[in-house]
């Protein structure tokens, strides 16, 4: 039996509330399966669980949980079945840290138990899926749900089942003897779709304020010539279609992915004191929503894909990205975050590290600007490279190595 | 295609991509780009859609005559 937790979807998320189980309990779920819809600051984000088994216990939907509550419990093949779900094994890993991610130091206990609200949880574990299990409170569903009945904060309860998980007696015995009937939840609105700009801006201030108060930034820039890429650009699309065309997004990925698998020291993680590096070049491609806020969500192992199908995967990503239907992997997996201003952008950006990633790398809009070539001065198409990176894990003299490497990788636009 | 049904199409593309959008408060020699804050991806998918609505080809180079309504019917209408 492993629990299926309540996952961290990014630095800045304390909770996340069930809005739509995709399972019913009893149902087989293998690795990957897509089983809840979880409303959080940042819209609504598909669920991924990488537990192989039948599901069971199914939290209930329209509670906000914090990071880390159980949200089922998945019965492994040749388990029997056990149904007190107060039985509790020991915290399992995250379902939906990378595979190598290896465990975190939980964060403090605090002095007073967290109660169910976002602002007394801890700050999560950035990144990580892991962060408040390890130290919360074990709370079985059944007796989460009757809490949530009896208006008790199980969190705060002392757990008389196994390993000191609360479990539906105890709730029932917290319960003031005369409390009156709470009205149950009321039944959860149908699937919301995008999100909400007041959270979202609260997510973004969380967890800039934490990259800001942690992280010790450095940051490079340079110009990058972008004549042979433009170039290249014009003539692929030319002559195709408008749905086989290329933006030059993908190229700016591409040579990024290309240039990290060069120099790994700035694809990956600072935890626990110490640089961890990315498991693949999953590149967190920062997406500006309409009507404000941002979402970086991870194109997967960026530099093993061809350019037309990194601009499959960015159309895929962006579309989804403001209609909702990111998935929970799409949020946890980034290993560097990318920024491109685009067209009408400005200049240039020097972005603010998400953590606990150690790199973000900023590309402006392409400007026409007078440029010595070959001893000539000459109008030519400029394009602003910038990396801001943490000192803690990385110098200047290799994030130099990194931005050249971006450089040399656009110079030769056909062998991306 | 007709003005009338150019209009509709471009209405209808839009509406897929900038929902909030309302295509009536932008004026015939607007910036679409500009006026409904669509950026490369937005931009591109739109062209995608109106060669899929149009059923026309609409080769890279002529892009720059969807950017404002006038440009765009013209384009299409010719």
């Amino acid at each position: 039996m492993a629990d299926f937790l309540m996952p961290a979807l990014g630095a800045d998320m304390e909770t996340g509330t069930v809005v739509e189980w995709r399972v019913h309990a009893g149902d087989r779920v293998r690795p990957g399966d897509v089983v809840a819809v979880v409303e959080t600051h940042k819209g609504a984000i598909d669920v991924e669980c990488f537990l192989d088994g039948v599901i069971d216990d199914l939290a209930p939907l329209g509670q906000a949980l914090p990071v880390g509550t159980v949200l089922a419990r998945v019965r492994g093949a040749g388990e029997a079945a056990a149904p007190a779900a107060a039985s509790s094994p020991s915290p399992s890993p995250s379902p939906s840290a990378p595979p190598s991610a290896p465990p975190v130091t939980p964060p403090p206990a605090p002095a007073t138990a967290p109660t169910a609200t976002a602002a007394a949880a801890p700050p999560p574990a950035a990144g990580m899926a892991l962060p408040a299990a390890a130290t919360r409170a074990r709370v079985s569903p059944a007796a989460r749900r009757r809490a949530a009945e009896l208006g008790v904060l199980p969190d705060a309860l002392a757990g008389s089942g196994a390993d000191g998980a609360v479990v539906l007696a105890d709730v029932e015995r917290a319960a003031p003897a005369a409390a009156p009937a709470v009205a149950p939840p009321a039944a959860p609105a149908p699937r919301p779709r995008g999100f909400d700009p007041a959270l979202m801006r609260q997510a973004i201030a969380a967890a800039m304020a934490k990259s800001k108060r942690e992280i010790p930034h450095y940051y490079l820039q340079t110009t990058v010539d972008f004549a042979a890429a433009q170039a290249w650009l014009d003539a692929w699309n030319a002559e195709r279609d408008a749905i086989d065309r290329l933006l030059p997004a993908v190229l700016l990925l591409k040579a990024a992915a290309r240039a990290l698998v060069a120099v790994p020291a700035l694809n990956g993680f600072f935890d626990n004191g110490a640089f961890r590096p990315g498991p693949g070049i999953h590149i967190g491609w920062a997406v500006s929503l309409r009507g404000g806020g941002l979402v970086a969500p991870a194109v997967h192992d960026a530099d093993r894909k061809t350019l037309p199908e990194l601009m499959t995967a960015l159309r895929d990503l962006v579309q989804r990205a403001r209609s909702g239907g990111l998935r929970s992997s799409e949020m946890t997996d980034p290993t560097v975050t990318v920024t491109s201003l685009g067209d009408r952008g400005a200049e240039s950006v020097l972005g603010v590290i998400y953590p606990p990633q150690v790199a973000l790398i900023g590309f402006g809009r392409v400007v026409t600007r007078p440029w010595v070539v070959d001893g000539q001065v000459l109008p030519r198409p400029l394009l602003s490279l910038s990396l801001a990176a943490d000192h803690r894990a990385s110098d200047g003299h290799l994030g130099g190595q990194l931005l050249a490497a971006i450089d040399d990788a656009l110079q030769q636009p056909a062998s991306l | 295609m007709n003005e009338a049904q150019i209009r509709a199409l471009a209405a209808e593309v839009l509406a897929g991509i900038a929902p909030e959008a309302d295509l009536a408060t932008v004026g015939d020699d607007e910036d679409l780009r500009e006026a409904l804050d669509l950026d490369s991806m937005d931009f591109m998918n739109f062209v995608i859609g109106l060669s899929q609505g149009s059923g026309r080809k609409i080769p890279d180079a002529d892009t720059p005559k969807l950017q404002t309504m006038r440009s765009l019917v013209a384009y299409l209408g010719g």
